[in-house]
């Protein structure tokens, strides 16, 4: 090459932005938490912690943490994979659904004569087909996912109500299989390691960045050629299947396959995780390792409350109003310390 | 300008393109070319069918009727990957940028490079890297390339567009009004870039709507209009009114 043809434009000085904007190296604690926004959740669940250790000395006992993994768990399970789908603009309101109907399968593959790993497999199989359908009907035909989902949340409940004659049974599988899926300390396992798939998906594959960029501009990531409608689909199927799969876990945990297990309590739990979590609920941002923690907050705030002996009846507005106030500290603590860059 | 004779094999030939939206006729038998080595101005009023065509030659539409040749070859792209395979690319009026994704992110999307094997893991330091020459480049001064995009100016935001391109070694590059969106300072920046383009020997097909910047930048010019060419000839000898007075007239 004679000469750089981009000559011209190298030898124009930077725009005024780039030079107002200062050097990227100088950090403030401000933009350390601004880039992990995680850390600022972390300190209100640490917090949360410390207090209800102190107020009951019971938190930290080994029976109550064995409890409270098994109140985070099924939440932090739904969060994971709900984290993809929010990030790319979309919810899923029906996951507390599959969540009641995969055991049940379980239990009908079981009475079948199907062995109980294959019944398992079987059952996330069938659920994962509420995420089909789910994606088929906002994708291709347009309903909005917040309507597509609430039809499939009744829907689901009623085939499962029906399928179940609304009574609960007992959950099959004893010795190695329980211990495996779902007993003791095996359910909180299950969640780091939907913690870990959904974390590496997001962060370091091409399927976790094309959701934030479909989250983010729907229009461009189509033009940049982006396989917009597969990547929506599947992020329909991933808490539709984890649900069940977690529904199935949380059902050998109980001992008991309850038609009214799961629900919508635990999908908005699951929701609120994702969003205290740090995730956009309009899309265009994700964190799995925010909705984690956030499973963890709610965790601790259920199953603090209980130990302290408050009222059953005033447990909901309790819940509620300590809730608003984690969030509320959340979102100032994390403004005054990044001062006015967020503004 | 030697290489404006006109039966030379042009570089990309559109023939008697059809294209339907429902009832709505947006090209109606359209046909045009782009030489090589040329800057070629798309004019016309909104609605014309300028930015339908400009889809269809990326692969991001498929015409109903007519051929696309490259090279003098029938191509018929199936999607904007075989397009850009082929050495077309372009760049939006909205410089098709994700605001949340990082600079790096927005040059890779959907070319990402990843490692091989059943589980394909973003080489994100690698991606960095290549950015970081490729920015240098374009010659604008950024603050961090893990910076969204959404934090950046207008001249920024198009450098980063511009390097995208320049990734992806086009030789074909087609701009959908580039300088809608951009100051007065930035939209100098990017005509200068499009010039330095074809020096390297890239063709561009643009459409402006300042006729001010068709005289700055193209040789040769069609007119569009209700999805046909209404008229087409070289700018020298033009000036901007009496481009306005020709796209004008052909309303009539």
């Amino acid at each position: 090459m004679a000469k750089d043809p981009r000559a011209s434009v190298l030898a124009s000085p930077p725009t005024l932005g780039a030079r107002l904007i200062k050097s990227p190296h100088a950090k403030s604690f401000g933009e350390f938490l601004f880039r992990y926004r995680e850390v600022s959740l972390l300190v209100v669940a640490l917090c949360l912690g410390t207090y209800f250790q102190i107020m009951t000395g019971k938190l930290l006992s080994g029976a109550n943490l064995l409890n409270l993994s098994q109140i985070m768990a099924p939440i932090a399970m739904l969060a994971c994979p709900m984290v993809l789908l929010i990030a790319g603009g979309e919810i899923d309101l029906s996951v507390g659904q599959t969540f009641a109907l995969a055991p049940f399968l379980v239990h009908f593959g079981q009475q079948a004569g199907i062995p109980l790993v294959l019944a398992d497999i079987l059952a996330v199989v069938i659920v994962s087909l509420v995420g089909v359908i789910n994606g088929v009907v906002t994708v291709y035909i347009g309903v909005p996912s917040f309507v597509t989902t609430l039809g499939t949340f009744f829907g689901i409940n009623g085939l499962t109500l029906i399928i179940s004659n609304a009574e609960p049974v007992p959950t099959p599988g004893t010795g190695l299989y329980a211990m495996v899926f779902g007993q003791n300390w095996s359910l909180i396992l299950w969640a780091v390691a939907a913690l870990a798939i959904f974390h590496f998906i997001l962060k370091h594959m091409r399927w976790g960045l094309y959701c934030v960029a479909i989250g983010g501009n729907y229009e461009t990531s189509k033009e940049a050629g982006i396989k917009v409608e597969r990547i929506k689909i599947g992020n329909f199927i991933f808490p539709a299947a984890v649900a069940g799969f977690a529904g199935i876990l949380d059902s050998v945990t109980v001992n008991i396959t309850d038609p009214l297990a799961g629900g919508s309590a635990i999908m908005f739990s699951a929701i609120s995780a994702v969003v205290i979590g740090g995730t956009a609920l309009a899309g265009g941002f994700g964190t799995v390792i925010g909705a984690f923690i956030g499973a963890a907050v709610l965790a601790l705030l259920q199953d603090g409350l209980s130990l302290q002996g408050v009222n059953a009846n005033a447990f909901s507005l309790i819940l509620g109003i300590a809730i608003l106030s984690v969030m509320i500290l959340n979102v100032t603590l994390s403004r005054q310390l990044l001062g006015r860059k967020r503004a | 300008m030697n290489d404006l004779v006109p039966d030379a094999t042009p570089l990309l030939r559109a023939e008697g393109i059809v294209k339907q939206f429902g009832s709505v006729v947006a090209l109606n038998g359209l046909s045009m070319e782009l030489r090589a080595g040329e800057v070629l101005g798309l004019l016309g009023d909104n609605g014309a069918g300028k930015s339908t065509l400009l889809k269809i030659l990326t692969g991001y539409m498929q015409p109903d009727e007519g051929t696309v040749r490259l090279d003098g070859e029938v191509v018929r792209f199936r999607d904007v990957q075989h397009a850009r395979s082929l050495g077309i690319d372009i760049i939006y009026q909205d410089l098709a940028l994700v605001d949340q994704l990082s600079i790096v992110q927005n040059i890779f999307l959907n070319r990402e490079s990843t490692t091989s094997g059943p589980i394909k893991v973003l080489r994100r330091r690698a991606m960095r890297r290549e950015a970081e020459i490729l920015i240098k480049r374009v010659g604008v001064n950024l603050p961090s390339l893990d910076q969204p995009v959404g934090t950046l100016s207008g001249g920024q935001r198009a450098a980063v567009a511009i390097a995208r391109v320049v990734q992806t070694n086009a030789r074909v590059l087609l701009l959908d009004e580039p300088l809608a969106a951009v100051g007065v300072r930035e939209a100098g920046i990017v005509i200068d870039v499009v010039r330095n383009l074809r020096a390297e020997g890239v063709s561009v097909i643009v459409i402006l709507h300042n006729y001010g910047h068709v005289i700055d930048l193209c040789e040769r010019f069609y007119i569009v209009r209700g999805g046909e060419i209404a008229e087409e000839g070289r700018i020298e000898g033009h000036t901007s009114e009496s481009l306005i007075a020709a796209v004008l007239a052909t309303r009539l």
